[in-house]
Order: structure tokens, then C-alpha cells, then sequence
């Protein structure tokens, strides 16, 4: 492959800054040092990879996977929206497929596709944000957690983020995100475990070198220079630019269709060699509150042209992983904050709801649908919600144990508490990546603990800050706050008074931060 | 040539290769009679103080243009208290400073044990970081910090803390003074005969180290018209023998014995000016005098310093027609008004070239903007001034984070001060490379997102509170164009905002008001965590990314 002699050749001139805005800042390296040294080593083995489609707005899934059963009460409780019994795309008999999802009918007759029934959680919200929140954090309904599940994830994988990384065995990205800032979801405890790349045209700004236009005035000039010098400076730029270029072919696209221009960059880069494990991807406009179908045929519409698109473009997504052979090694999936209500309300609409099916797809899927078809009371009133059969937070754990391999004791570090494993993917594939784990400068042992814990810390001198906080990122203690000189040093956590659960022991020492998990167990 | 029509028929609209040549900014020292909106007055503020607060932004758009800079020009607020004690006393020294209490200040305790003094330099960087923090209305911190860039001298050097703090004092009471007085008082300061030798330089050991300097880096300069000779500055040095310090008054003082009596010979350059050579204790000052009106004689000094000032408040590019209708007449006025600095800043500050809007935007902001920047337009909190303690430890944080991004307040590189304001052709573009541009965007990052605790205090961006200060930071449009207008010079795309606006602060959907309805509970019910977690989430990831791109860096 190219890579060696693209990195000492391509020093970028004139590429744009804002098409990548890391969730943290990084340090740059020049192409002599050892880190960008390492990066020219053999390509090791790339492991699994998780992409998450977030479809923004409280996806309606009652008429996405239509009830067959109980067909008669939808009609009830949806007479001016419902999609015809003769148009659904056949599943198991039991439930049916929105008839603009044709594409993800394929993959379901392939066995590529997992329905899981309802999900959800107790006591849910109905406000866009917090549900939102909800997801992302896998919080409980009634408790802030700072914190996003992928974001704990991959301080799992890769402790001590962003201290020591890129390194030998993770020279790119945690995470890749598209759009202007990375989500909840991929916050750590501390630092955003992601990059994002803003938008689909910045992108392919970045890999053509193009820079955006700046006024030829005396501030012009100085904001080109320092574009200039932001883009040779983003460190994980050029290994993006070189796994972009490594995939020379894909799949055709269905045009004019926003998530599969997303999908197919994701494809892009995955084929292209990153080892980044986690792609989050956005498709928004699923708030149907009014107009959802069209009001001559309930097949056609707002609602339909979504579902359209996410079906077009997974299908292709799924059958340009193929075509590059990294098919194995990709599962995604599709999560909205809530479902919507049972009944439709007086505008052609739905309103905010509860739980609703999502989509796991992927070659290593175990295909079919998971859980009971919803019951749907014979006369629906405006309240109704939909009860939920899965906790959102199983999904999580099963990808994590399943397909990102983690291990049942460190599952409930990352998940905070122990959820139901479901039959979503074949775990057999399974196979824990070893990583190094850059620099590491906070520690605690025992861990997990039941009373105190000793944390041992390195500080480079100067101020020096240890604290306690929990998963809302309150802070519960100072255990110490004053200068030192150079060296290792300990200070012990008593945390005999506190509840069982997940703790953070946060490092601050000048410009330096490191945060630890603590497993409290009783 | 037309500069203005040059600039709206090439804006590029594709791939522009960087650097390209820009034309400095238009027009003359004419008094500028153009609109005096908000855009002005965050000009202005931003070259004059440290960024534009919100609240300095509405208080100048209340006066004129004319009263705005007659008010930033003439302080009122008294010169702020002298650092105080904040370290704990040193021991196993030789001379401990425990006779000075715990909040007290120690700039008139004469001590010279080197770790009393290095603790007392911490002291005296962290204290004037936080004058600059909490600056009055005035122009008088970036004068200061002028005059540190222009006369410069490093603490590591000189040592002396109590000096250091003494010579500090000086630039600070003569910023909007008298320039040939202030290089009178900087040439017999104590700080200044430690760092460039003139307490060591005496009729037999001639040191010629401040003689140079002077004229090289403090008065002439080394313009094509500065034409002193070798023998000038050796000529200097001896005018300037004699002087010496004692540590124990924090004073310096004439030594007779050690000045070379004879006459002192000065080349065609100051008109082969002979000075007279003295003998007792008034030779020191009576020489010193006849030098420096013969080097005010000069037309070179004015012309000299006016283009230091021209770089520190206009942009750095002095091509022949801003030399001519900029430089020339500033370095006239400064002349006809015997040195004095307020008329050459009155005039200048005033003009349509300072307003031009060329002349917008095209600062780099130097490690200090940026770091007082931040704070001030954004109203970082910090502790009451009784807890000192903890002020202390926060500034001390943003003392060294400009410090890792290349600006040490108190120690520049060299005498020739920071690279930023002399080195052609970067100029403010040393400020920006692969090591800065990161640590940049690091420093601004974790204020935003975690901040900086010390003493159990944390100093942090918090974009919630900046925003109720804002007009309608209900409606998600207004609160990204107002966040904006403060801090960006050059606008960023409307497409860009939208998309910042959907991504961010709608989290993906689609209708403005379920940002409305959030703020709105946000203001009603501010114990309502959740909403006020996802309010306080959100105004933070918009102000993170706005702090990463590239305009941010501008003033």
C-alpha cells in the first residue's frame, strides 16, 4: 500500500480547517516523530466496527413495523395515517414492513436484519433533549449521567485517552462522528473520545485539499495562514485523507439522500484501513407531528420518504461493505429518542411517544424479529403508550459483549449497571483487541473496591488536583489540591459512605487531565 | 492605487492558495466620520483592551466615537494594589521572608535570597495576570504590556524581584506618559542597569551593552534611516558610566568615581554632537540629558516608535503609503507634542485608517489576548479579592498556559522582546504554528469544558450565564449571531450557522422552538437539572467549536 510514501510526501497546502473538529484538541506530530513513525508500520488486523444511525425527532415505529396482529385496533387507533395491510413488505407474518422499506426487506430475507420489538425504558421522557440524553448517556430516566455509553466504552478500550494516543497499536481515531460536534455518545468521563468531521462536502473538502474561501483582505490572509497551519496540525487528518484514498471503489449511492452520502464515508474509511471502532452517523425530520403520510395514500409522504431513504441507504451501506469485503467485520444500528404515540392525532400526525422498534443489521446478525408484536387496545385514547418489552441499555450490553468483545466484569463499569444479553449477533467472531494504553498517569487499587481504594498519580510538578466525582460529573471530594514536585505519589479514596456504582477519580496537573473509573462494589 | 475596489472584485470564490498578498488597510489620519455601531466599538475595544465585554460593548455604543477613545486614553481608576505574599515562607534560606505576612505585599521588603525571589516573580506574573483579567476601562493594560514588549527585560535575568516589581511600576505610571521621560527613568532603573549591565559598566570596564540597546532596540531602531555608528555606542556607554544599584533601598544611584570624565564624541548621525564630560555627583544626570536630547533630536526615534505602535494596535504590513500618510504625520505629532504618547494614540485611534475596514480582523491575537481575551468577554468568575489564594492559583493557570503557547508575561525571549511585533515577514504569525495552533485550542477547550480548579475554586467559560447576557438567546439564531458578532471578526457562513444551529443547539430537529422552550424553562425553573444539564451542554459544544476554528484567533 501507499500509505509510507503518502505521509512523507503530502504536507497539505491550502486544506480546510473547520471540515475537522476533533472533540478534543490534539498535538500535532511532524512526519519524523516516532508516533507518525509508528504509523508507517504493517496495518495490523482491524477489528470489529459498530455504526450508530441516529434518526433525530421520535421516529414513528408503529408504522414502520406495521402490527399484523391486531391489525384491526391500528386501524382504530390510526384511521387517517395507517399503512394497508396489502402494501406492508412481508417479515414473519406477525408484523410488516413499512412498503418504502424495500431495501431492508432484502436484507431481512438475507438474514442481515434484526427487528428487536419496543424498545425503551421505565418511566420515559417525552422532551426531545433529555430523551435524547437518555439514549445516548444509557442513564437511567431519572438520574444525569455526563457521560455517553460509546464514550465509556472506549475509555474502556483505550485508557488514558487522549494522553500517549495516536501510539503503535491505535494510530487513528476512537471515533468518527459526522456532523459539527460529537455527541453525548461518545463522551468519556472526561474528554470527548471522538472526532468529528462536519459535514458531508467538508470531507471530501478535506481529501480533494480544498480550502474555504477567505476574503483577500489583511484578516483574509492571516485566517488562511492559520487554516493552513490548523490542517497540517489535526492529527488524525492525514490518516483520514489516506484511508479515503485507499478505497478507490464503491457501490453506487441512491442520490439526494443524506444518510447515504454519511454510509458511504463511513464504507470509505473502513475499507480504507482505519481501526476507528465507533461511527455515529444523523438523519433528521422524524417529529411528524402533522402531514406524516400523504393524505390521497398513506404509503406515500413525509414519514414514507424517511423511511425510504434510511432503507435506501442502509441497503446500499450494507451492500457496498460487500463489495469492498469488509462485510464481516460491520453491525450497526438505528436508534430515534422516542416512538410515537398509539393513536394519531387530528393533523395527519403523530405525537411524542414511548418505545419503538430499531433495526440491527449487519452479515454477523442473527436475523429475524426479536420480541412479541405490541398490543394495541381496541380503542386507543390520546394517552396510550406503547409499554416497552427491551431496555434500550440491553441493546448496549449486547453489542459490547457480543461485538466489541468486552467482558462481563468491565460490562457493568461501561453500562453502569447489568442488563439482559440478547441473541442480536453472533458472538463467536469475538476477538479482544490488545491495545496499548498510552500514558498512564492516574490509577487506583483494588478496583473494583468495597471500602477505599489507593489512587496512585504521576504529576510533572506544579499544581496538582485529585478529585472524586460521580457519573453526573459532580464532584464528591478533593483528595488533594496543592503543588508537588515531579513524581509518583498516592492518596487513598474512602469511599465507605457511598452508595455501590461507578466512580471517577479525575487527575488535573497543569494542562494535563486523566480520569479513572472506580468500580465501588459491596 | 484604489485599494477598496480591489478588495470587492477578488474576493476568491474556490481553492485560494495561502499565504497570498492582501493590501494593508485604506485612508488617512483624517478623523473617521463613518457609522459607530457595534462593529466599531468591538474594534475598537479589541485593540485597545483585552476583547470586548459585553458590558464595555454597550457602555462605548452609548457615547461617540470621539468620547470613546477620550475615555479609554484617560484612565481614572487609581494604578491597581501591588502583588501580595500568596506562597508560604520559604525556609532553609538565607533570608527567610517571614517578616511579610500572608496577604500583605512584599514589593518594598528588600530581600535577595533566590528562592524568596522566585517565589516573589510567581507572585508578581500571577498578580499581573489578574490585573489584566480585571482591567478598567482604560487603554492602560495594553500600554503596559507595550512598553514590557518594547523595553524588555526577563525576571530570570534580572533576578530581583523587588526590581522587577519597581520597574513594572514605572512602565505602568508613564503608559500614556511622556516616552523621552520614560526611556530617562527605564535607563537608571534599577531592573533595567541589572539586565543590560549598566550597573557593571564604570570608567574602567566599559559595558556597552544598554548603550547599543538604546538606540538599536529602544529609540532609533534599525531602519534604513537609523545611521548611528560602533563609535556611538561606545560614545553611549561612556555618557552612561557611573550608575549603580543598591538592593537593600531598591534604589540606584550616581557614582562619581566610577564615571568616565572626559568629552564624549557622537558621529554624523547626531550631528557630531559633542557632549560635554562631567565630573561629581550631578555628571550622571547632566550627561544623561545632553544624550537623550540629542538622540530626541533625531527624526528617527518618533518615526521608530511610531511604527511599534502602528504593529501593536493597526496591523503589521508598513508599506510606503502607510509610512507616508501614517507613520510620518503620527511621528510629527509625537515630535510637536515633546514626546508625549496621548496625542500620537488620539490621532491615530480616531483615524478613518484605524476604522478602515482593512483594518479589521487581521490581528493574530497574541497568547495574552487571547487568554484575558477569553476571560473577559466571556466573564470568567473568579473569587472575591479577600481569597486571594485562590485568584491566584487560577491565574497562575493562565500565566502558563500563555507561557505554553510561546507569551511569558515578564520573560519575552530576548531584549528585542516577542518575535510577533519585529520578525519580517511573519510578524504575528510566529504566534501560530504546529505546537501553539494545538495548545491553543487545548487551553480553550478545557475552559470550556471542565475549567481549572484550585483550591477546591473553579474557574470555567460558563456559556449559559454568558448568553442570558446576551439579547434574545431564546431564539437559536440571535444567540449564534450575537455570540458571534463578539467574538468572531470575520463572520462565518450562514450556511455554517444553520447547520450549527440544527447540529448543536436543536440537537437534529428541525423547528427553532424546542431550543425556545428549553431556554425558557431554563430562565423559569433553573433547578430543573435535566433541562438545564441540556441547555448548559449545548451553549458549551457551540462555544467549543466556535473557540476551534481559525477565526477565533483574530482580533
Amino acid at each position: 500500500m501507499k500509505r509510507r510514501d503518502f505521509l512523507h510526501k503530502a504536507i497539505p497546502a491550502g486544506v480546510m480547517l473547520p471540515s475537522l473538529v476533533s472533540g478534543f484538541s490534539f498535538r500535532a506530530f511532524s512526519a519524523d516523530s516516532p508516533i507518525m513513525q509508528s504509523l508507517l508500520l504493517p496495518v495490523t488486523e482491524t477489528d470489529h466496527v459498530f455504526v450508530i444511525i441516529q434518526l433525530n425527532g421520535g421516529n414513528d415505529g408503529l408504522n414502520m413495523v406495521v402490527p399484523i396482529e391486531n391489525f384491526n385496533n391500528y386501524v382504530n387507533a390510526r384511521s387517517n395515517i395507517y399503512i394497508p395491510e396489502k402494501s406492508l413488505l412481508a417479515l414473519n407474518g406477525k408484523v410488516g414492513l413499512h412498503p418504502a422499506m424495500t431495501g431492508l426487506s432484502s436484507l431481512y430475507n438475507e438474514g442481515k436484519l434484526k427487528v428487536v420489538q419496543s424498545v425503551g425504558y421505565p418511566q420515559p421522557s417525552y422532551s426531545h433533549f433529555r430523551a435524547t440524553d437518555i439514549w445516548m448517556s444509557a442513564s437511567d430516566s431519572n438520574t444525569e449521567v455526563n457521560s455517553g455509553w460509546a464514550g465509556r466504552y472506549l475509555n474502556y478500550e483505550y485508557p488514558n485517552f487522549p494522553n500517549g494516543y495516536p501510539n503503535a497499536t491505535m494510530t487513528d481515531p476512537l471515533a468518527i462522528q459526522i456532523g459539527s460536534s460529537t455527541s453525548l455518545t461518545l463522551q468519556g468521563p472526561a474528554v470527548s473520545m471522538g472526532m468529528s468531521i462536519s459535514n458531508t462536502s467538508n470531507f471530501y473538502n478535506l481529501i480533494n485539499g480544498v480550502q474555504d474561501p477567505s476574503p483577500n483582505t489583511p484578516a483574509g490572509k492571516e485566517l488562511s495562514f492559520i487554516r493552513m497551519v490548523s490542517q497540517q496540525t489535526q492529527k488524525y487528518a492525514t490518516v483520514i485523507k489516506a484511508a479515503a484514498n485507499n478505497t478507490v471503489q464503491q457501490v453506487s449511492y441512491p442520490t439526494k439522500n443524506s444518510l447515504g452520502d454519511q454510509l458511504k464515508i463511513v464504507a470509505r474509511l473502513i475499507k480504507g484501513g482505519l481501526k476507528t471502532r465507533i461511527y455515529m452517523v444523523n438523519y433528521g425530520g422524524f417529529d411528524t407531528h402533522s402531514a406524516q403520510v400523504d393524505s390521497v395514500d398513506n404509503t406515500k409522504g413525509n414519514h414514507a420518504n424517511l423511511l425510504g431513504n434510511v432503507s435506501d441507504a442502509i441497503k446500499a451501506f450494507q451492500d457496498d461493505l460487500k463489495f469492498l469485503g469488509v462485510e464481516d467485520r460491520v453491525v450497526g444500528m438505528t436508534f430515534s429518542e422516542f416512538g410515537r404515540r398509539i393513536k394519531s392525532n387530528g393533523s395527519d400526525g403523530t405525537d411524542h411517544g414511548s418505545a419503538a422498534p430499531l433495526f440491527v443489521f449487519g452479515k454477523n446478525v442473527i436475523g429475524g424479529v426479536l420480541g412479541d408484536t405490541p398490543t394495541i387496545p381496541v380503542t386507543a385514547t390520546v394517552n396510550d403508550n406503547l409499554p416497552f418489552q427491551y431496555d434500550f441499555r440491553s441493546i448496549y450490553s449486547t453489542i459490547l459483549a457480543n461485538w466489541l468483545c468486552v467482558n462481563d466484569l468491565d460490562l457493568q463499569q461501561i453500562m453502569l449497571k447489568n442488563f439482559q444479553i440478547l441473541p442480536l449477533v453472533n458472538a463467536g467472531g469475538c476477538k479482544k483487541a490488545v491495545n496499548l494504553s498510552g500514558d498512564q498517569l492516574i490509577s487506583n487499587y483494588p478496583n473494583p473496591f468495597v471500602t477505599s481504594t489507593v489512587i496512585t498519580f504521576q504529576t510533572a510538578g506544579g499544581h496538582t488536583l485529585i478529585q472524586i466525582m460521580d457519573t453526573s460529573g459532580r464532584v464528591l471530594a478533593n483528595l488533594t489540591d496543592k503543588e508537588y514536585t515531579a513524581g509518583t505519589y498516592t492518596v487513598v479514596f474512602d469511599g465507605s459512605s457511598l452508595p455501590a456504582g461507578v466512580y471517577y477519580a479525575r487527575l488535573q496537573n497543569m494542562a494535563v487531565q486523566q480520569v479513572r473509573p472506580m468500580l465501588k462494589v459491596r | 492605487m484604489e485599494r477598496r475596489s480591489h478588495l470587492s472584485s477578488n474576493i476568491p470564490s474556490s481553492s485560494q492558495k495561502a499565504p497570498f498578498t492582501a493590501p494593508p488597510p485604506n485612508g488617512g489620519l483624517a478623523q473617521y466620520t463613518g457609522v459607530w455601531t457595534e462593529n466599531e466599538v468591538i474594534h475598537l475595544l479589541k485593540r485597545t483592551m483585552f476583547g470586548a465585554a459585553r458590558a464595555d460593548i454597550n457602555y462605548f455604543k452609548g457615547l461617540t466615537m470621539q468620547q470613546s477613545v477620550d475615555e479609554l486614553l484617560n484612565p481614572i481608576a487609581p494604578l491597581p494594589d501591588p502583588p501580595v505574599k500568596e506562597y508560604a515562607t520559604p525556609t532553609n534560606t538565607t533570608n527567610s521572608d517571614g517578616n511579610i505576612a500572608l496577604g500583605s505585599s512584599w514589593v518594598l521588603d528588600p530581600n535577595t535570597d533566590g528562592t524568596v525571589n522566585f517565589y516573589r516573580q510567581q507572585s508578581f506574573k500571577k498578580w499581573w495576570m489578574g490585573v489584566m483579567v480585571n482591567q478598567d476601562r482604560s487603554i492602560r493594560e495594553k500600554m503596559t504590556l507595550f512598553w514590557h514588549n518594547h523595553f524588555s527585560t526577563e525576571t530570570t535575568v534580572i533576578s530581583n524581584a523587588q526590581y522587577i516589581f519597581k520597574h513594572h511600576l514605572l512602565l505602568r505610571t508613564y503608559a500614556l506618559g511622556n516616552f523621552k521621560a520614560l526611556t530617562r527613568a527605564v535607563t537608571i532603573d534599577p531592573a533595567m542597569l541589572v539586565y543590560l549591565n549598566g550597573e557593571r559598566n564604570t570608567k574602567t570596564a566599559p559595558d556597552e551593552n544598554y548603550g547599543r540597546e538604546l538606540q538599536e532596540l529602544f529609540c532609533c531602531g534599525k531602519g534604513p534611516d537609523s545611521k548611528y555608528t560602533e563609535a556611538d555606542v561606545k560614545a553611549a556607554a561612556q555618557v552612561l558610566s557611573g550608575w549603580k544599584n543598591n538592593s537593600a533601598t531598591i534604589t540606584s544611584s550616581f557614582d562619581s568615581t566610577r564615571h568616565l570624565t572626559t568629552d564624549k564624541t557622537f558621529s554624523a548621525f547626531y550631528n557630531n554632537t559633542v557632549i560635554k564630560g562631567r565630573t561629581g555627583a550631578t555628571a550622571g544626570d547632566q550627561e544623561l540629558d545632553d544624550f537623550l536630547n540629542m538622540i530626541f533630536a533625531t527624526t528617527e526615534v518618533a518615526k521608530y516608535i511610531c511604527r511599534r505602535l502602528y504593529r501593536w494596535f493597526v496591523y503589521y504590513d508598513i508599506d510606503d503609503a502607510v509610512e507616508t500618510n501614517i507613520i510620518s504625520p503620527l511621528a510629527d505629532i509625537l515630535r510637536l507634542n515633546n514626546y508625549e504618547i496621548k496625542p500620537v494614540l488620539n490621532t491615530l485611534l480616531k483615524s478613518e485608517h484605524f476604522f478602515d475596514v482593512l483594518a479589521r480582523g487581521c490581528q493574530i491575537k497574541s497568547p495574552v489576548d487571547l487568554v484575558v481575551n477569553m476571560c473577559r468577554e466571556f466573564n470568567v468568575a473568579f473569587q472575591p479579592s479577600t481569597d486571594y489564594l485562590s485568584n491566584y492559583g487560577l491565574y497562575n493557570y493562565l500565566v502558563s498556559s500563555a507561557t505554553n503557547m510561546q507569551q511569558s508575561i515578564g520573560d519575552p525571549p530576548d531584549v528585542s522582546g516577542w518575535k510577533a511585533y519585529y520578525q519580517a515577514p511573519q510578524f504575528y504569525e510566529v504566534w501560530i504554528n504546529s505546537d501553539t495552533l494545538p495548545k491553543r485550542n487545548q487551553f480553550t477547550d478545557t475552559m470550556v469544558q471542565t475549567g481549572y480548579t484550585f483550591n477546591s475554586k473553579k474557574m470555567i467559560v460558563d456559556g449559559a450565564e454568558f448568553a442570558k447576557t446576551l439579547p434574545n438567546p431564546g431564539d437559536p439564531n440571535k444567540l449564534i449571531d450575537d455570540i458571534c458578532k463578539i467574538i468572531f471578526r470575520i463572520d462565518i457562513s450562514a450556511a455554517s450557522k444553520t447547520q450549527l444551529k440544527t447540529d448543536i443547539l436543536l440537537g437534529g430537529q428541525s423547528t427553532d422552538f424546542y431550543w425556545t422552550d428549553a431556554w425558557n424553562l431554563f430562565i423559569s425553573a433553573p433547578a430543573n437539572v435535566s433541562n438545564t444539564t441540556t441547555v448548559k451542554n449545548r451553549i458549551r459544544d457551540l462555544l467549543k467549536y466556535f473557540m476551534d476554528l481559525a477565526e477565533y484567533q483574530l482580533a
